[in-house]
């Protein structure tokens, strides 16, 4: 029997009852429709949660005061509250190579007043360095110079979402604010960044780390130091050189500070939305078994039903292979069809997702092969067993069948 | 070239045998009409079933063209029905919403027949069953019982086999198509030289062959040359 043979004998079996074989593809159709727009959901959640770590700055290492090690939970005072990280730390850590930018940073939350409005903020003492490590934008005005670091300056830059705050619509340059009873002069507003959490700027107001220090806080410790360095490769160099010059200036053997490179936290997060998107994938690959039963249970019904033309068939001339490829071409066609009208299914999911503004999804090269590769093999598992009780059939029973 | 030499076939339920059909021999000759009568439960379509290389006696041989048939496996089985045997069945066994050309092809495509000559020849074959040539893209379900039947015997003729074998092939249709068929098949052993062996259980059709073998418990009773009843205008 030639290729073309089975195919037109499929077809025109399969359309003589389109209802039904309709109905059959449709449990494929969801089946192949959802495990497609479930991972391209989480490959979009992944990707926008990996773009918004980027966009926090790049190859950025953080270091710390404290330590988290596995095991042993949070040791010392816990970090961020202890005071381990002084500002001779940064001249040491300035004298490593590869390094672009460093940006020390002592971080506090403040009430602050602006006229009528007031708000509960971060304040972050930080230096000029902090607009390259972080990849921050200005808006309106500039940001800290070394100039106000210098002279213990009184200016502050707002975060996009601080100054909607405070100031509405009005143009907030050149106001004043109060922050913990102290007078400072707005010189310039952030653009947002969005993707909130993990120290966002949005949500800030920036001040000189000298003024931080010495008037707001009152205390010589920095509660971060952001490094950027200049290559993706050097992270390690860099994190391990960085380790031993300030083992050294603290004059201890385990180390009572943390660096986490950006690359750990997203590949945490990444492995988060992976499994994530697997347990999904899961979830919608049950629907696709009982799509793929649902072809069996239909070809074991054709198969009885059409006992009678396989009879024949073999009356004439077929083999029990010719028979047993048959049937089992309908099965295959069937899913085949079912993963291809899925696949389109899914994508317009997604495309509805997308618009939907919630998730960019990303529908991979790699999960539609998948899903048609899947479809194509359940149905020959599921077509399998039909396929072959047909091919045994005996002609003279199957000739006699009423 | 027709022998069959000795043929028993026994089925076994539980401990209970029973001989189907017990030491039938006789020989037809190439471009025979020859009509097996039997009443039901004679062992009839027994014997039709292993001429028609459907099954395999218990012992004996069966030669068809020379070649022993009676100890191949289903697939040789299913070579010899596709290469030297032509069906008629009773019920007619149309596949239902195909075309009739289409039906008619379907032997050819189990044996490799392919393209322009696989219609040309189907068509060859429902020109010689009589069937008019503006039906041949009718469906099957469209046409009449003894068009139906027609479309049946060109199939069967399709593959040009060395034996026509129909059973009860007026069973399911009135006397006058019934007449119609029988002289369809008294044309095509006439003209074409085709060898036809006719199962029926009605006498009056039965001498419409050269040549009665009348079955009885399994066993050849009468083997006798009729007069030939023609049916003179089809």
């Amino acid at each position: 029997m030639k290729l073309t043979d089975i195919a037109s004998e499929t077809y025109s079996s399969l359309s003589s009852n389109k209802v039904r074989s309709g109905l059959t593809m449709l449990g494929i159709v969801i089946g192949i429709g959802s495990v497609i727009a479930m991972v391209s959901i989480g490959n979009g959640a992944k990707a926008s949660i990996q773009s918004s770590i980027e966009g926090l700055g790049s190859n950025l290492l953080t270091i710390i005061p404290g330590v988290v090690q596995p095991g042993r939970g949070i040791v010392s005072s816990g970090r961020g509250s202890a005071q381990t990280l002084k500002n001779a730390d940064v001249n040491i850590l300035k004298m490593i190579e590869g390094i672009t930018a460093i940006s020390p940073e002592n971080s506090r939350r403040f009430q602050i007043v602006a006229g009528g409005n007031n708000t509960n903020t971060t304040v972050t003492g930080a230096t000029a360095d902090y607009v390259d490590v972080h990849n921050i934008n200005i808006a309106n005005g500039s940001f800290i110079t070394d100039t106000n670091q210098r002279s213990i300056g009184r200016q502050a830059v707002l975060g996009a979402t601080v100054a909607t705050d405070l100031f509405a619509d009005t143009d907030p340059l050149g106001k004043i604010i109060r922050i913990n009873k102290v007078n400072f002069t707005i010189v310039g507003i952030l653009i947002a960044k969005g993707g909130a959490g993990f120290s966002g700027p949005d949500d800030m107001v920036f001040v000189p780390l000298s003024t931080m220090q010495k008037i707001l806080s009152g205390d010589d410790y920095l509660s971060m130091i952001a490094i950027s360095v200049t290559d993706k490769n050097k992270m390690a160099i860099v994190k391990d050189l960085a380790t031993n010059a300030l083992l050294d200036q603290h004059h201890v053997i385990e180390a009572d500070f943390s660096i986490i490179s950006q690359e750990d936290i997203l590949g945490t997060l990444t492995t988060v939305i992976d499994t994530f998107t697997l347990f999904l994938a899961a979830i919608a690959s049950i629907s696709l078994l009982v799509g793929g039963i649902g072809i069996m249970n239909m070809m074991l019904t054709t198969v009885t039903e059409r006992t009678k033309e396989i009879g024949l068939r073999k009356a004439i001339g077929a083999k029990g292979s010719d028979i047993n490829l048959q049937f089992l071409s309908e099965a295959v066609v069937l899913t085949f069809v079912g993963g291809l009208v899925g696949i389109v299914l899914g994508w317009l999911i997604c495309l509805i997702v997308t618009s939907t503004g919630i998730v960019r999804t990303q529908v991979s090269f790699s999960s539609v092969i998948l899903a048609f590769g899947v479809s194509a093999i359940i149905g020959i598992i599921f077509g399998y067993y039909p396929a072959r009780r047909a091919g045994m059939l005996n002609p003279i029973d199957a000739l006699r069948y009423e | 070239m027709i022998e069959v030499k000795n043929i028993t076939k026994t089925y076994k339920t539980g401990d209970v045998e029973f001989n189907a059909l017990s030491n039938i021999s006789f020989i037809v000759n190439d471009g025979e009409f020859v009509a097996i009568m039997g009443p039901s439960g004679s062992g009839k379509s027994t014997l039709m079933h292993i001429l028609g290389a459907l099954d395999s006696p218990t012992s004996g041989t069966y030669l068809l063209d020379s070649k022993d048939v009676s100890t191949l496996s289903d697939d040789e089985l299913a070579n010899i029905r596709r290469d030297k045997i032509g069906f008629v069945f009773q019920a007619f066994n149309l596949l239902p919403r195909t075309t009739v050309l289409r039906n008619v092809t379907l032997p050819l495509i189990y044996a490799g027949v392919h393209g322009k000559e696989r219609e040309e020849q189907a068509k060859k074959a429902l020109i010689s069953a009589g069937l008019d040539e503006n039906h041949f893209h009718h469906m099957s379900n469209q046409i009449s019982g003894g068009q139906i039947q027609r479309v049946a015997i060109a199939r069967a003729l399709v593959n040009n086999p060395s034996l026509i074998l129909a059973d009860e092939p007026t069973g399911n249709l009135d006397s006058k198509t019934g007449e119609i068929v029988i002289g369809t098949f008294q044309r095509l052993n006439i003209e074409l030289g085709h060898t036809i062996i006719l199962i029926t259980h009605e006498q009056e059709v039965a001498e419409h062959a050269d040549r009665i073998l009348f079955i009885k418990d399994g066993k050849l009773v009468e083997d006798r040359r009729t007069h030939k009843k023609r049916i003179i205008k089809i």
